[in-house]
């Protein structure tokens, strides 16, 4: 068990500077998912933990220990690959064995724990199988058993899913999010995939091309996105964006669009009055636009209309693609909406859940405010 | 449409199918047949008194009375129609018997040490530096590579002289420590494995460094052992080239005998004689030479086929 921290790593391959300037701390036990679009820079991330890759500056900390010069076998990590990476010579039994062998374990410890692992993976009737031998998922297993018998401060898992189909991967998540639960051991994850970071980790780092955009939990990630890139990638559909412009009328505040016009909420209007008569960036979820017909309440409600461009059934809920003045957006709306296609629908946003961001920087206006509000609605 | 075009056209079609197989049946016999016809008639008349070797038609079949004398009474070798018909001889042991009064042992020996040592050498020089030259990032790796790949182009012969001067000044001439450090390693083996290791996914090599292997472990314990199919070949071509290398064991051991190997051996054996080279010795000594990479390859059959057809050549 370790705390890990990077303190401003950088990597650069050649001339190519693909790591800026990353700062993480990540304390002991907890689990944190690397995600961001392919090329974005996880891997190198975690391959730099792992010591796979040489930082080109800065420091890493595994614990109480500057890890930059120290070999991977030194560093205590464990780790996944997404290829799986089993030794294919190898039975599944020796595979995961390999490790604690390296270690001198005797070896009634390492037949103990191997038999363990195993049966906690369910796959202790694998275990004299060599790995070609194995269906996708069970190689899957064997990775992970791997490195649970190894007992490290550190698991690192770099998409250890992504190979998976779809059924198999939701088991596969849930129970790796069990087996952190129950080894209470930081396990670091890499994923492109934004579900599996919201549904595994408890603190998220998103990262784009090389720049740590946002460290924060899924919650918070989710209804306080520091900047435009992390409104746009986390929650699926994606947030709606509009250019918009901040103004005053009869005393209150309006976020204008050329299509719509909202009041923002007296009680959330505060970090907002600092930038009146800017341009911004106006982000609302599609999941904050509903059918005016089905409101749900405790919201702040504000019409508008718009066109039915195509209409998505989802069985749970409905994706609208409409249309407002040859501006698109998307809407997740309750299932028994009467859309049709091509006809002029009311809709209703919920104003509350805003997210406005500055149109030149693209951060969020509201960001400590909103942290705050967050901080102390949570925490009561 | 489909279905009457299959039942019209089926038995014509099954026909001239078979045709076809057999007609590729029979050339592949013809072809086999080709090749084993020199290692019968080795065999046949390595088995033969002399003057049966030089009767024509050559008679391959062996038939009793087994081990029959060469020689008669007096000394005077027997008519060749005493011992041979058309097709069939009686085998005798002549051609065997004179050949061991030779140094026959010793060439065996010597023929032994250098293809196992050299083998053994190239095994290992050449997966170590294949797997530097495919994994270990040091300044002039591909300058290396492609230097070591040159000298690939260069033909056998011209090294000889070289590589004589060399062992000249080294004082190794007309040694073991000659022949086999001046063959212990090759570019091809290098070449070979290099291309192996590279093909080796990365991620294996590091999950093992992750599971707290050094370089060298990780080497023998994993890389090493996914390589057998690379290394079998290998195995192969280093041992069957040893075998029958003539040419550099003689500039480097020349008239030394006692170091001489079989090719060797069995090159004098076929001067000794001059004109009236004695046919069923010679053959009996080519028997000997060849039967233990015969014996080799028959046992290791199913492995060479894997190893070869990975190296995509065939020996
Ligand atoms: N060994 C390498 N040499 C050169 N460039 C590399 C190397 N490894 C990764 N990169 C580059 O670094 C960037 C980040 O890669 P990576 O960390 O693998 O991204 P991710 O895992 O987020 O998809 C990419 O642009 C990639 O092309
Ligand atoms: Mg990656």
């Amino acid at each position: 068990m370790a705390s890990v921290t990077y303190k401003n790593v950088n990597k650069s391959f050649g001339d190519v500077h693909v790591i800026h300037d990353l700062n993480i701390e990540i304390a002991d036990g907890e689990f944190l998912v690397f995600v961001g679009p392919s090329g974005c820079g996880k891997s190198t991330s975690l391959r730099m933990l792992a010591g796979l890759e040489e930082v080109t500056s800065g420091e890493i900390w595994i614990g109480e220990r500057m890890v930059n010069n120290v070999a991977p076998k030194d560093r205590d990590v464990a780790m996944v690959f997404q290829s799986y990476a089993l030794y294919p010579h190898m039975t599944v039994y020796d595979n995961m064995a390999f490790g604690l062998k390296l270690r001198r374990t005797p070896k009634n410890i390492i037949d103990e724990r191997v038999r363990e692992a195993a049966r906690s993976l369910g796959i202790e009737q694998l275990l004299d199988r060599k790995p070609r031998q194995l269906s996708g998922g069970q190689r899957q297993r064997v990775a992970v058993g791997r490195a649970i018998v190894r007992e490290p401060a550190v698991f690192l898992l770099d998409e250890p899913l992504s190979n998976l189909d779809a059924k198999l991967r939701v088991e596969a998540r849930a129970f790796i999010s069990s087996l952190h639960q129950r080894l209470e051991t930081t396990f670091i994850y890499v994923t492109h995939d934004q579900v599996e970071a919201m549904t595994m980790g408890t603190r998220i780092c998103v990262l784009n091309a090389g720049y740590l955009q946002q460290i924060d939990t899924p919650f918070n990630l989710y209804h306080n996105p520091r900047n435009v890139f992390v409104a746009g990638f986390i929650g699926s559909p994606s947030m709606n964006f509009f250019d918009a412009e901040l103004k005053e009328q009869d005393g209150s505040l309006v976020v204008e669009t050329k299509e719509f016009r909202f009041v923002i909420p007296e009680n959330l209007a505060e970090p907002y009055k600092q930038h009146l008569g800017k341009k911004v960036v106006l982000g609302i979820r599609p999941e904050d636009i509903h059918d005016s017909q089905f409101l749900p309440s405790n919201i702040t409600p504000a019409q508008i209309e718009a066109t039915v461009d195509i209409i998505e059934q989802m069985g749970n809920e409905v994706i609208l693609y409409l249309d407002a003045n040859d501006t698109s957006f998307i809407a997740r709306v309750d299932p028994r909406t009467r859309a049709r296609v091509g006809a002029d629908m009311p809709l209703v946003v919920n104003v509350d859940n805003l997210h406005l961001f500055d149109s030149e920087t693209e951060l969020s206006l509201a960001y400590e405010y909103k942290q705050e509000l967050i901080a102390r609605e949570r925490g009561e | 449409m489909a279905s009457s075009d299959i039942s019209v056209s089926t038995p014509s079609r099954f026909a001239l199918r078979r045709a076809i197989s057999v007609v590729a049946f029979a050339f592949l016999v013809l072809f086999a047949l080709l090749e084993a016809v020199p290692f019968v008639l080795t065999v046949a008349n390595s088995f033969k008194c002399l003057p049966a070797v030089q009767d024509y038609p050559q008679s391959f079949i062996p038939v009793p009375p087994f081990g029959v004398e060469c020689r008669t009474e007096s000394g005077a070798s027997r008519p060749a129609e005493e011992t041979a018909g058309p097709l069939t001889f009686n085998p005798a042991l002549e051609g065997y018997e004179r050949v061991a009064e030779f140094n026959l042992p010793t060439w065996f020996r010597n023929s032994i040490i250098y293809a196992v040592a050299i083998t053994v050498l190239r095994v290992m020089f050449d997966s170590l530096a294949g797997y530097a030259l495919a994994r270990i990032k040091f300044p002039g790796n591909r300058l290396v590579f492609f230097i070591i790949l040159g000298t690939m182009m260069i033909p056998g012969v011209v090294l000889l002289i070289p590589r004589f001067i060399i062992l000249k000044q080294l004082g190794m001439l007309g040694t073991y420590q000659g022949v086999i450090f001046s063959l212990a390693a090759d570019a091809f083996g290098v070449f070979l494995m290099k291309q192996f290791f590279e093909s080796i996914p990365e991620e294996i090599e590091e999950a093992a460094m992750v599971d707290g292997a050094n370089r060298l472990t990780m080497f023998f314990r994993i890389v090493l052992p996914m390589a057998t199919p690379a290394l079998t070949a290998l195995t192969i071509f280093s041992f069957q080239g040893t075998w029958n290398n003539y040419m550099d064991v003689l500039i480097i051991v020349g008239g030394q005998a006692d170091l001489w190997n079989l090719p060797l051996g069995l090159a004098q054996l076929r001067g000794q004689f001059g004109q009236t080279l004695e046919w069923n010795i010679f053959l009996a000594g080519s028997v000997i030479t060849t039967l233990p990479l015969a014996i080799l390859f028959f046992v290791f059959q199913r492995y060479f086929v894997e190893g070869i057809s990975y190296t995509g050549l065939k020996g």
